[in-house]
């Protein structure tokens, strides 16, 4: 009897995980089902490859493409030296102490403060104050100062995680701080750091707000060939396909998103293959 | 003492208030086994471990007094701590090969030193490996990752990392206690061959062992130096009554 009640008990608990779990997987493959059996008629060579025509009812969306793959190498190239760095810094170097505290508490909110946010903070810093126009470079700093706080809690996790002892054999073979961070620290840290660069590229891929003000185009007759230009970019393309022009085929705003969810996608899972393969072969 | 390696005298050693090492007084001679017993606590490796400064890292620790190696205050200003720990080598009581490959792990502290030449750094590690008695077992696996060694060629692994750089001195921190008997037993006739080129001092918490390997052994209490002596005498007629009592196995 009590056997049995143990047993439902059991039964119950883990069906009621099982359903939680499933709460976060059934939306994900919806939306991935729903943007890929609406979108996919409309990928095609000319889809990718050409610009619009007939004021992007037709045509295809390279430049948007071209413009968020030159914003998220931007923002990396930023983000990823900036982070790391500060990482590095947090973790290896500062002291426990006041500032160090606040210094956490500001990345803990930065990573919450909400994208369109960031996108005024980059209007009136980089577009205005700094005087570089709303261009790529202007939306790709935004997007790195975004893609920051993602960066230094990925990189710190990773240094936390490359067992003690790797340091403390390091010092004591006679090696400076930084010898040792840059020999026994970094090599075995660097797949949670790449981890962290791939997922801050998925976000940097996939926001609209930030680039809203800062570098994004409503249509651009040629591509970008300086980073002082504008550029069009994929989300912020999607939005205006999908409320800006009527009467636009629905499965050109589907087949957009299946291209910026799929880049996501492939970033993301790139990101998991590259953590587990590198984990494999670990201590 | 004559021929003395290490002087220490007065040393205190504190971790915030608490005083873990008290007016530490001992002479350790070149070339010779110096083995540090004592029960759990009696801050026998925080001793070690201050003969190079590898407590610094440790947030509020503290040390006073001198500590002299070859005539120089290791705690002095302007000591270049990297440098001290290049002399006095270090092996601890875990294995901890880093997760490379058996060449690479001995060759870790040259590559740091920005050593490129190809043959000489093969010919440290050779040597290296010999001395630390595992090369004839390694020879045909320099490539392999040195975790895929047993847990006592990992800790010959960690030696022969340490010896690469040429210490002059070699901390043992329990160097065998996670290890068995065999590997237990290869490791003491090491440390036999060891000393002939080095100055060697082990903390150890099995009596046996340090009446095996060490030619002088000191017997740490609650942060002091009870007794120090030649193991022989220690062994069979300490002087002091507590010294007696632990290596009768009275406590500890």
């Amino acid at each position: 009897m009590t056997n049995l009640t143990v047993n439902l008990k059991e039964k119950i608990g883990f069906g009621a995980l099982f359903l939680a779990t499933m709460a976060v997987v059934v939306p994900v493959l919806c939306i991935i089902w729903l943007i890929v059996t609406r979108g996919w008629s409309a990928i095609s060579w000319e889809f990718l490859f050409t610009m619009p025509r007939d004021g992007m009812r037709a045509g295809g969306i390279f430049p948007a493409i071209v413009g968020t793959f030159y914003l998220v190498l931007g923002s990396v190239a930023f983000s990823l030296p900036v982070g790391v760095m500060a990482a590095i810094y947090l973790n290896e170097y500062a002291k426990d102490n006041f500032l160090t505290r606040m210094i956490n508490l500001a990345i803990i909110n930065l990573s919450g403060v909400s994208s369109v946010v960031y996108g005024l903070f980059g209007l009136s810093l980089f577009v205005v104050f700094f005087r570089f126009g709303v261009s790529i470079i202007s939306g790709s700093l935004t997007l790195g100062i975004m893609t920051l706080p993602v960066i230094i809690t990925t990189t710190r996790e990773a240094l936390r995680a490359v067992p003690k002892p790797f340091r403390e054999v390091s010092f004591s073979l006679g090696t400076t701080r930084w010898q040792t961070i840059r020999h026994a620290v970094l090599p075995f840290a660097l797949p949670g750091i790449l981890t962290g660069a791939i997922l801050s590229i998925g976000r940097a891929a996939g926001e609209t707000a930030p680039i809203l003000f800062t570098v994004a185009a409503f249509y651009l007759p040629n591509l970008p060939n300086s980073p002082f230009d504008q550029a069009m970019a994929l989300p912020y393309h999607l939005y205006i396909i999908s409320t800006q022009i009527p009467n636009i085929r629905l499965d050109y705003r589907y087949g957009t998103a299946l291209v910026l969810v799929g880049f996501v996608l492939i970033m993301n899972i790139s990101a998991i293959v590259v953590r587990s393969k590198f984990r494999k072969k670990r201590w | 003492m004559k021929n003395a390696k290490i002087n220490v005298s007065k040393f205190n050693f504190y971790y915030g208030d608490s005083r873990v090492l008290k007016d530490i007084t001992i002479d350790i001679p070149e070339n010779r086994v110096t083995g540090i017993i004592g029960p759990s606590g009696c801050g026998k490796s925080t001793f070690l471990r201050s003969l190079n400064r590898m407590n610094d890292v440790i947030l509020g620790s503290r040390a006073e007094g001198s500590v002299m190696l070859d005539g120089r205050d290791i705690y002095g200003r302007d000591v270049d701590v990297a440098g001290l720990r290049r002399k006095v080598g270090m092996v601890f009581q875990k294995s901890n090969p880093f997760p490379k490959s058996v060449f690479e792990n001995v060759a870790y502290g040259l590559r740091i030193d920005g050593i490129k030449d190809k043959y000489f750094i093969e010919e440290r590690v050779e040597r290296s490996l010999r001395d630390a008695a595992l090369w004839s077992e390694v020879k045909d696996r320099l490539r392999d990752n040195a975790f895929e060694l047993s847990g006592g060629q990992q800790q010959r692994l960690c030696i022969a990392r340490a010896l690469a750089i040429e210490p002059e001195i070699l901390l043992m921190d329990e160097p065998a206690s996670a290890l068995d008997p065999t590997a237990t037993l290869k490791i003491e006739e090491l440390i036999q061959e060891l000393k002939k080129k080095y100055t060697i001092i082990i903390v150890t918490h099995n009596m046996q062992q340090a009446a095996r390997v060490s030619d002088l052994t000191a017997f740490f209490m609650l942060g002091e130096l009870v007794e120090y002596d030649i193991t022989s005498i220690i062994f069979t007629k300490p002087s002091k009554k507590l010294t007696e009592d632990y290596i009768t196995g009275r406590f500890g």
